[in-house]
């Protein structure tokens, strides 16, 4: 599958400082291990070692909220990586 | 003619390096470094004088590890950062945040260790590239009752010290939050709290096997028999192979008492050491007592203690120094530096005699560690 990825500000640095990219996997942790491969190290800074998405990162299949890396995309979809409102 | 010495900065907020011309008059700055990023530890390499380690965070973003070889321009980050195994369990660990960073021994080269939040021990074999979990303490079958879940401290419960016998690169001691100081004689492979006589007010057992809070801890350069200890409940110190405690700290004045985060050895003469107390009454505000900014100095083990504040303000200064932020060159004479919660980077050339602000309007500092140019 291949999606679009909406990449955050917070990570724009393993990316060039680009905000969108297009990814392939069945799942998002597929997707994640696509980007990772691109783009070395960012994997780890939104998932934790245990695949859990860290405390205050949010993402979303579209509309859809999901904390889970399993969370299967279809071709087509979007995934959109957000820091969360949080901090000071 | 003293040493130019570089200032190694970690703040809540980025990093800063300062530079110091030969005499320790002038600084020039460096950064911010990653600005935004927490920055909770950033060290040069002593056997190469070269390698910098920096353990960084964001609030969103996970923990991971970055490493420069040309004075901080340019940062490589870890292709595998510090990470507990992978675990079915449901409430399984994850690293929140890498604490301290501690370079191996001396015949070691390439060696660091690395302490986390929640409380972990890692190894690294390549410079800080790659870092495997030491199976020694964190899958050790005491694990959970050295370091319960609900034992954090405000920032988390840590395993906030790594220091290594200079003689021996095997033997080694960890201080956490939660247990106290645990001795390894094997490089990790099996630890053994060592505790004996050392408070845990705050446990139904006052002096437990372990339990304690372990602020800082600190091995005398000239005699590493000698270990230093500002612990939550007090000053203590112990010399080896002895395994008893013995509170030094209640000789510190009464009104001032011996709570504080940090203690640093003079790196010359195993007799003296300098702490920063601060407020641990009633609510704990965790300040200088009184708004009365002071270090603390022993030069007979922690018999007496003498007050060096010359320079500090006279009143409503409300310093916290926290667990990494005070420390000594080995400048002669000596250097000691301190970076308080308020952003102030302090610094006294003569041995706590007088002190200067040499920065102010940083973030909260979290670690200052000085390094020869």
């Amino acid at each position: 599958m291949t999606v679009s990825v909406f990449i955050p500000s917070q990570l724009t640095a393993y990316t060039g400082g680009v905000t969108r990219v297009s990814a392939a996997g069945a799942t998002v942790a597929g997707v994640l291990d696509d980007l990772d491969r691109r783009f070395p190290g960012l994997k780890f800074r939104v998932v934790d070692e245990q695949d859990r998405v860290r405390k205050h990162m949010r993402m979303f299949i579209g509309r859809d909220e999901t904390r889970s890396v399993v969370a299967p995309i279809r071709d087509g979809d979007e995934l959109l990586i957000f820091g969360a409102l949080s901090g000071g | 003619m003293t040493d130019a010495i570089q200032l190694l900065v970690g703040t809540r907020k980025g990093a800063w390096i300062y530079r110091s011309d030969a005499a320790r008059e002038t600084w020039r700055v460096q950064g911010p470094i990653f600005l935004g990023s927490i920055i909770s530890h950033l060290v040069l390499d002593p056997r190469d004088r070269k390698t910098l380690l920096m353990a960084a965070a964001t609030g969103h973003l996970g923990p991971t590890i970055f490493r420069s070889t040309d004075d901080g321009e340019t940062w490589t980050e870890a292709a595998k950062p510090p990470a507990f195994p992978k675990s079915d369990d449901a409430d399984a660990r994850s690293v929140d945040h890498s604490f301290w960073l501690e370079p191996g021994h001396a015949s070691e080269p390439g060696v660091w260790w690395v302490g986390t939040s929640p409380p972990g021990l890692f190894e690294s074999r390549d410079g800080g590239a790659r870092w495997e979990s030491v199976a020694g303490f964190n899958d050790n079958p005491r694990y959970w009752d050295w370091c319960p879940p609900e034992a954090g401290t405000p920032d988390g419960s840590l395993l906030n010290q790594v220091v290594i016998d200079p003689r021996d690169a095997a033997h080694m001691y960890i201080a956490t939050s939660s247990a106290g100081v645990f001795e390894s004689c094997d490089r990790g492979r099996t630890w053994g709290p060592l505790n004996e006589n050392v408070e845990a007010s705050f446990l139904p057992d006052p002096y437990p096997e372990f339990g304690q809070d372990a602020h800082f801890i600190a091995l005398a350069p000239t005699n590493p028999d000698r270990l230093w200890q500002q612990n939550h409940c007090g000053v203590y110190r112990l010399d080896r192979p002895g395994e008893r405690w013995e509170r030094i700290g209640k000789a510190m004045p009464v009104e001032v008492g011996d709570i504080g985060f940090t203690i640093t050895p003079h790196p010359r003469c195993a007799e003296t050491a300098w702490v920063f107390p601060m407020d641990g009454t009633d609510v704990w505000p965790r300040t200088s007592p009184g708004g009365k900014p002071a270090v603390y100095r022993t030069r007979d083990a922690g018999a007496s203690w003498e007050r060096q504040d010359a320079g500090f303000p006279t009143e409503q200064g409300w310093f916290t120094v926290k667990r990494q932020a005070f420390c000594a060159d080995r400048a002669d004479p000596l250097g000691l530096y301190l970076g308080t919660t308020g952003g102030e980077l302090w610094m006294s050339g003569d041995e706590g005699g007088s002190w200067r602000q040499i920065a102010a309007h940083l973030p909260e500092i979290y670690s200052v560690t000085a390094a020869p140019l």
